[in-house]
């Protein structure tokens, strides 16, 4: 319940009251995706609220059993658009659990680097725009610059913006060019001022903390029920994350902080991922110092990784094994896997079932964002509607994730 | 911005844009009305945002000062269909969503232009399922299609600018017309006011 | 923050409900045990709530159907265990037309909204949910779509050609649909 104002009684004999009935979205400009909300309101403040989603369902399970695990990567990369370098990488470190794959350290650095900066493009972007739908316009556009550099940097290496398809199972499609690790030293140095900058702005204003502090509260034990990870989880004040408790991807060679908030407000979520911003960028340095000097860039296994264009068109061994990856004439482990990772909004999962063939036979994508959404409704009862607004936009939630 | 220097970056000149056909005198200028209000509302466009999934993040680069869509005329971001003169459709429609995407067209006032962004919007894209929409042009009519996955912000720039090509040659009858009646009919959206 | 192992997990499972079919070795993941669906409450129940195990996160919840067996739906539950860093999956066969199981939402809230899903999927009813209806798909749909037999493609769709596809009777073309 929120203590900014107290509830006014109206007299009892004077007017009617009854409940107004609200909704907020499909098509809604503070929403950030396509989701519903009914709410029942009491003048301004919120009594319960009924949730409707799925207006983006792509069928994404259904999809992944009629395609090959490597062509599963771009439906993967749709999950959380904001940071679809971490599905890939996930998805790709799901097969290779199950095909018992070990990728060279060099790859694991190089995926590191990747992921980090997919963590902090997701973070800037959720935070900034908690500040947009707060009032306060000018940290986005100062934070979409900085994410026209990152983009910049997963240009030089995949050739995408958004969307990215990035790496291979087993590695990359090819060495990181020169110029792609210029950039990263150029961001390197330029953003850590630039989002001081925002950060400034925002931390200690008297406006947004009143906004955001106290709205919104989330208990340790409301959030487990809820099976709420990733910040959200975080700001509640419980360390869990996946990097440190079932590292994958060679993060147990890196030495880095978990920022965890007290309250669970919108405040703490707020601070939790300016914090991990701050980390991610530590590690990207830390990635860059640790970079064996080779020039690997994907496993060792031929049966798995498709070899270079110039030696299928000129030899006949890898023209061999060019075939037989595309069509599936690999040896595939009959079995299941889970494996998860950290997205962005907490513990990304795929549950892979695998009967021996090219395709899965099931695949099931453990959505974080499906799952603390839930809580939603629970959360903003008692609130007032501009509250409301202000816990969505710090839950993080991203359409394409929700419905899958 | 801390990491960039004002002081030395060049300052161009502005280009001007054309006239177009008239008559030009000491302090008037005379024109066809359709010329002027094609004019009027080229520069002026008024989107909705109708962002959907990944297509809305390259949307929000293009707000982004890097791209800076507001210097086409599309300042205001109207998320009201009432006061929004053209819809940009950007992202999946899954077929839950079909009939608010077109409860939200009906609700515009002419003139709309549609512009259907990204692979997903105008024609299914990657899914081909059954819970996706296999392209917008299936439930409402579409002026400018832009492919891509998500298509870069300069590919959505190129269709805003053909949009407006749209807008500038477009004749003022041509929303009561009966070809664009008939079409409307086809697509079973009711037209209000005669 | 003690470790335990699956054989810790099993051992007291069994010592509560009698025997219990295991892998306990699974070369890549969390160990798999096997119950019968009219204990799958009581057995998440005690596993969340025994001092020495604490799986106090229910970390997903899915369905999957296997049309040639007798038991044609699987339901799978991972439980995490933050304080003993342990992962475990549980699964339970069922059968039956629409076949029936409890509902997880008194032990763990998370599982509302996964349970829809899973009935909107496979149309397992979860008895006991407060509100089994559907989630991602339209509320007037009458299949349950990811059924093996079901097709993805929407066959109604008049712009596609599956010549083009390789999805048509040529069986050359079997091992790519």
């Amino acid at each position: 319940m929120s203590n900014i104002q107290k509830h006014i009684p109206l007299p009892s004999d004077d007017l009617e009251t009854e409940t107004v009935t609200l909704n907020l979205g499909p098509t809604h400009p503070a929403t950030h995706g396509i989701f519903q909300n009914v709410i029942e309101m009491d003048g301004e403040r919120i009594l319960s609220g009924v949730s409707t989603i799925g207006y983006i369902h792509r069928a994404f399970e259904k999809i992944a059993e009629h395609r090959a695990f490597y062509q599963i990567t771009p439906l993967t990369d749709r999950m959380n658009y904001c940071s679809s370098p971490i599905n890939n990488m996930g998805w790709h470190t799901t097969v290779e659990k199950l095909l018992g794959i070990k990728t060279p350290k060099r790859v694991d650095y190089l995926r590191i680097i990747i992921m980090e900066l997919a963590r902090i493009a997701d973070h800037v972007v959720c935070t900034s725009v908690l500040a947009v739908d707060a009032g306060a316009l000018t940290g986005f556009l100062y934070v979409m610059q900085q994410r026209e550099k990152i983009y910049e940097i997963w240009q030089e290496i995949c050739g995408s913006r958004l969307t990215t398809n990035i790496g291979r199972i087993g590695g990359f499609e090819r060495n990181w060019p020169d110029i792609s690790f210029q950039k990263l030293e150029i961001f390197l140095d330029g953003f850590p001022k630039a989002f001081a900058e925002f950060e400034k702005l925002l931390t200690n204003n008297r406006i947004f903390m009143d906004r955001t502090r106290n709205v919104g509260p989330v208990t340790p034990e409301f959030a487990m029920q809820y099976g709420f990870t990733g910040p959200n989880l975080r700001a509640t004040g419980i360390d869990y994350d996946v990097r440190v408790a079932n590292p994958y991807s060679s993060y147990e060679d890196f030495d880095f902080e978990i920022p965890v908030g007290t309250k669970g407000d919108t405040y703490d979520r707020f601070r939790v991922r300016n914090e991990e911003v701050w980390q991610s960028v530590n590690i990207i340095k830390q990635a860059l110092q640790k970079m064996p000097d080779t020039d690997e860039f994907t496993a060792d296994v031929p049966d798995y990784v498709l070899p270079p264009k110039e030696e299928v068109y000129n030899n006949m061994e890898a023209l061999i094994y060019q075939f037989k990856i595309i069509m599936g004439e690999v040896p595939v482990p009959v079995g299941e896997v889970y494996h998860s990772v950290e997205g962005g909004n907490g513990e990304l999962g795929f549950y892979l079932i695998s009967d021996g063939g090219r395709k899965p036979y099931r695949l099931h994508f453990r959505r974080p964002c499906f799952i603390y959404y839930q809580a939603y409704t629970e959360m903003v009862k008692g609130c007032l509607l501009s509250d409301a607004i202000v816990i969505l936009s710090s839950m993080n939630v991203i359409a394409g994730e929700l419905d899958a | 911005m801390s990491d960039q220097n004002i002081i030395d970056s060049p300052v161009r000149k502005p280009t001007l844009a054309a006239p177009p056909e008239g008559v030009e005198g000491e302090g008037f200028f005379a024109t066809r009305l359709d010329q002027v209000v094609g004019l009027a509302r080229k520069y002026s466009l008024w989107p909705l945002p109708f962002a959907t999934s990944c297509c809305g993040i390259e949307f929000m680069s293009l707000m982004s000062p890097h791209f800076d869509f507001a210097r086409f005329g599309c300042e205001r971001m109207s998320f009201s269909p009432r006061q929004a003169d053209m819809l940009m459709v950007m992202g999946t429609i899954a077929k839950k969503m079909g009939p608010i995407l077109k409860q939200v067209y009906e609700q515009m006032a002419e003139p709309r232009w549609v512009l259907s962004v990204g692979a997903c919007a105008c024609s299914g894209g990657i899914f081909d399922t059954y819970s996706v929409l296999q392209g917008i042009d299936q439930i409402i009519p579409v002026d400018v299609y832009v492919p891509g996955c998500p298509p870069r912000p300069e590919q959505i720039i190129d269709g805003v600018m053909m949009i407006q090509q749209l807008a500038e040659n477009e004749g003022l009858r041509r929303r009561n017309s009966p070809k664009y009646k008939a079409l409307l009919e086809s697509y079973g959206i009711k037209i209000l006011n005669g | 923050m003690a470790e335990i192992t699956n054989q810790v997990i099993l051992d007291n499972l069994t010592a509560q409900f009698g025997e219990i079919a295991h892998s306990l070795n699974e070369p890549w993941g969390p160990m798999s045990i096997r119950i019968p669906p009219e204990k799958n409450v009581e057995v998440i129940q005690f596993l969340r709530d025994d001092a020495g195990l604490q799986f106090s996160f229910l970390t997903t919840l899915c369905g999957v159907h296997y049309p040639e067996r007798k038991e044609k739906f699987d339901i799978v539950y991972h439980l995490h265990s933050w304080v003993n860093s342990i992962r475990l999956r549980i699964k339970c066969s069922v059968a039956g037309e629409p076949p029936h199981v409890q509902s997880l939402v008194s032990v763990f809230k998370c599982a509302n909204w996964m349970e829809r899903e899973t009935y909107d999927f496979f149309g397992i009813i979860f008895d006991g949910h407060p509100n089994l209806k559907r989630i991602l798909n339209v509320d007037d749909m009458t299949i349950f779509p990811m059924r093996k037999e079901y097709p993805l493609e929407d066959n109604t769709r008049i712009d596609k050609d599956d010549t083009m596809f390789g999805r048509d009777e040529n069986p050359f073309y079997q091992h790519l649909r």
